[in-house]
């Protein structure tokens, strides 16, 4: 489903960029990468998410080379690929339910199926009595439930969590990781870019190390690795 | 997605966002109004000009006068003519009879001048007539018709007329057409200098509002929004901030031209700028309320194509 092919992102400041990547990503997969700060998975998001283009080889999202992707060809793209990021990226001037609602307009849903789909996913996140709330109402672990669900609403086909946790507490955290995994079981991929090493333990589902900007390990069921824990 | 929808989408996510943003979109309708003020203003100004440039022009006049001996009738003969002429505002005709007065009048005080007069035991004042030109640029047209020939019989009128006065008055005439092009000039400079600048002003109050969002921008942009989706909403908020400060403008106009009215009515030789504002109420409302519509759509998405672009 995703493919990274032999990709190189430089930067001027060389502590972020990304050397001869190769990384395939199957559907239905959960795949953590973890690193250090600066190893380079903010770099690799940022590519599947189009938000800039490799130095060189190439990404894929099955056949659509990403870095070809132009103008409106861009937000199509994007509404295939739901993000959660470590600040949760919410509109704070509109409520729990605008804030869902809204990817489904710009997404051309109609109203019938907004009002109908809003409530569902915000009960799949455990947000039912907060749809009225406005982010700055809400605790770090609702809002980020408040992300994953504005980020599932149109139904892509893969999740992309960005450090979803750095943020929260470890019982918000398990909250989260447990709605990552629902979703997984349903049947889309996801990706999780983390530091948290229980978080991966735990999931016993593949991890990519990355490591100076380059995969050092790639285990189908791993752990985080010991060197790796700060 | 049809696009009534769509617009109906923008427009309410338009009309929240400024009831949200209760400072910004306060702020902006501050400043809004500060700028159809002042437009508001050079709308005024421009008024006063030109009521006190036409009240100038008004006072120039071309005064034929005539032998004492002149029959009245070729007279009005004349006067017929010349309010055919189509540069000809007005005529009026001052008989010998009103002209005698006239002058017994203006020397009432004057015991020796009018014990002369007496002696005489005849009228000595000729007739005359007053010409005012639509424009004082065409007293020169209208003095040479006089002298000329074209339509009256020139032979006869030589004979009554004794003399044109504009000849006396033509380097006056010129230096007040002169001053007043140079008036009007200026008018026109102030009045883009100063929309100009508020202009400039409206635009970077609505660029800092922006600014203020451009992580919402963001956001927007990476849950695969398209522009008219993020652009819109900001357009629409620009507009209603425009609506609200027309309408606050228009309201405020009424006291501020009350007031000043009270004192500057005799300076500027009898215009009352409060009567002129309720007799051009619609046309500067309608002025004001596309200023600011136009202003406010206009300065929002010039401000957020900055963040559009990526």
């Amino acid at each position: 489903m995703i493919y990274f092919n032999n990709v190189t992102k430089h930067y001027s400041d060389k502590d972020l960029s990304i050397t001869n990547v190769n990384l395939t990503i199957k559907q239905g997969e959960f795949v953590s990468i973890v690193g250090h700060s600066g190893a380079g998975k903010t770099t690799l998001i940022k590519l599947l998410l189009a938000e800039t283009k490799p130095t060189s080889g190439t990404v894929f999202f099955e056949d659509q080379d990403i870095a070809k992707l132009k103008g409106a060809a861009v937000t199509t793209y994007r509404r295939r690929v739901g993000v959660v990021f470590q600040d949760f990226r919410l509109l704070p001037n509109k409520t729990a339910f605008e804030n869902v609602a809204f990817a489904m307009e710009v997404a051309g849903r109609s109203d019938e199926d907004i009002v109908t789909d809003v409530p569902y996913a915000l009960e799949l996140v455990g947000l039912s009595n907060k749809a009225y709330d406005f982010p700055h109402e809400m605790s770090g672990g609702e809002k980020q439930r408040l992300a994953i669900a504005r980020a599932i609403i149109n139904q892509p086909e893969v999740i992309i969590a960005d450090e979803p946790t750095g943020n929260l507490d470890p019982a918000a955290t398990n909250e989260v990781i447990g709605i990552l995994k629902k979703i997984n079981d349903l049947g889309t991929t996801v990706i999780l870019t983390t530091h948290n090493k229980q978080v991966v333990d735990n999931l016993g589902k593949r991890v990519v190390h990355l490591e100076n900007g380059r995969i050092s390990k790639d285990d189908k069921v791993g752990v985080y690795p010991t060197h790796h824990t700060k | 997605m049809s696009l009534s929808s769509d617009l109906k989408r923008i427009t309410r996510s338009g009309l929240i966002n400024f009831y949200r943003n209760t400072f910004v979109s306060f702020a902006s309708v501050m400043m809004m109004t500060i700028t159809l003020l002042i437009i508001g203003a050079t709308i005024f100004m421009s008024a006063i000009l030109s009521f006190t440039i036409a009240n100038i022009e008004r006072k120039v006049d071309v005064n034929v006068y005539f032998y004492p001996n002149a029959p009245e009738a070729q007279i009005l003969d004349i006067k017929a003519a010349l309010e055919q002429l189509p540069q000809v505002a007005g005529v009026s005709y001052v008989s010998r009879d009103q002209a005698l007065k006239d002058f017994q009048d203006r020397h009432q005080n004057d015991y020796l001048t009018l014990q002369a007069l007496n002696e005489l035991g005849t009228n000595p004042l000729g007739a005359s007539l007053n010409i005012q030109a639509k424009d004082s640029e065409q007293y020169e047209s209208i003095a040479n018709f006089l002298s000329g020939d074209e339509t009256i019989d020139s032979g006869v009128n030589k004979n009554i007329i004794e003399k044109v006065n504009y000849y006396q008055n033509k380097e006056i005439i010129a230096r007040l057409n002169a001053l007043s092009n140079t008036v009007k000039k200026i008018g026109v400079i102030l009045t883009v200098i100063f929309v100009g600048l508020s202009v400039v002003v409206t635009l970077n109050t609505i660029r800092m509002a922006i600014y203020s969002a451009r992580e919402e921008i963001s956001v927007m942009r990476l849950v695969g929004a398209e522009n008219k989706y993020i652009q819109g909403p900001f357009m629409i908020e620009g507009i209603v901030s425009g609506l609200f400060a027309a309408v606050i403008t228009i309201i405020a106009l009424f006291p501020l031209t009350l007031w000043i009215s009270k004192y500057t009515v005799d300076f500027f030789g009898g215009l009352s700028l409060v009567k002129y504002y309720g007799d051009n109420f619609l046309q500067i409302f309608i002025i004001l309320l596309l200023v600011g519509i136009v202003l406010g759509a206009l300065s929002s998405l010039f401000a957020i194509r900055k963040y559009l672009s990526k």
